[in-house]
């Protein structure tokens, strides 16, 4: 069975991949980094969670090609991760994980 | 067979992603469950008794570099390099193992330290998310020894690319999950 040549192409180049994966690296040890050091504990979270979405907006728009692709496929991709992203806040909101302190 | 859809896209593709979609929600289920029982177990062994962030690290870095080589063989087989195409495809099945054993020796020690399914809130839900994204990473190695397999056949060419490139886009769904897991589960304590 062979495919058909896909229109919705315009890769990047094995370059650009192992600058990714680099970058990607740089991130995960500064992540490690920052659960070790005492100093950030304050503000482990927010810089966490910003560096999480970072490598994963690099994943998603480089080597899912998202970047390149079809807007449609982000569409079909976006949809269900803003869904997905609203039931897991809506859920911690219900069960007291953002109680207000007086 | 692929087929163009009214689009002009890809008819497997874009079913693929619709499908990427679907599993976004059932991993956001799997997740918003472990946040929610977060804290809530009334005995132990809590995430901070058992969770090794170092070996986690490792196994983070082992399955970035399998995306790595994925995107990889993927280039190779869009330019009709299959030599190179097959070395790509083995690495990355290859990292998928040693991720899988990683995982399966942190289980075998948490389960040791008297973490299990039915010990608290924690065990149930950090076994059922991770295990979950474990059985994806199973199904993924098994999808690339099979493409290896027919590489090694001659039977994928770059007339086949794009069988490659939905194979690295569930890989690369793996990845971007652990990535997640990653940071809510075992460094967010």
């Amino acid at each position: 069975m062979q495919d058909q040549k896909p229109a919705e192409h315009g890769h990047p180049t094995a370059a650009v991949y192992l600058r990714v994966a680099a970058v990607l690296v740089i991130l995960t040890v500064l992540e490690v980094g920052v659960f070790y050091v005492p100093q950030f504990h304050g503000v482990l979270v927010p810089v966490l969670l910003f560096l999480s979405a970072v490598k994963f907006t690099l994943v998603v728009m480089f080597y899912m090609h998202l970047k390149m692709d079809s807007p449609f496929f982000t569409f079909l991709f976006g949809g269900p991760l803003l869904l997905a992203t609203a039931v897991i806040l809506a859920l911690m909101f219900l069960f007291g994980a953002f109680t207000l302190r007086r | 067979m692929s087929h163009r859809t009214s689009l002009g896209l890809d008819n497997r593709k874009m079913a693929f992603w619709a499908f990427i979609g679907s599993e976004c929600l059932l991993f956001g289920s799997l997740i918003a469950t472990y946040l929610v029982y977060k804290g809530r177990s009334v005995v132990g062994p809590y995430p901070h008794d058992v969770l090794n962030i170092p070996f986690t690290s490792i196994s983070t870095f082992d399955l970035l570099m399998s995306s790595l080589m994925m995107v990889l063989a993927l280039a190779a087989v869009q330019r009709s390099d299959m030599r190179w195409a097959k070395v790509w495809l083995f690495s990355t099945a290859l990292l998928g193992i040693f991720f899988l054993c990683g995982q399966v020796y942190e289980f075998t020690s948490f389960v040791h330290e008297g973490l299990t399914l039915q010990r608290n809130l924690f065990g149930a839900t950090f076994f059922v998310l991770t295990g979950t994204h474990g059985a994806h990473v199973s199904v993924g190695v098994l999808w690339l020894l099979t493409l290896w397999y027919r590489a090694l056949r001659g039977k994928l060419t770059a007339a086949n690319a794009m069988t490659v490139e939905i194979t690295g886009l569930y890989w690369h769904f793996v990845d971007v999950i652990w990535i997640v897991i990653f940071t809510v589960v075992y460094l967010i304590q």
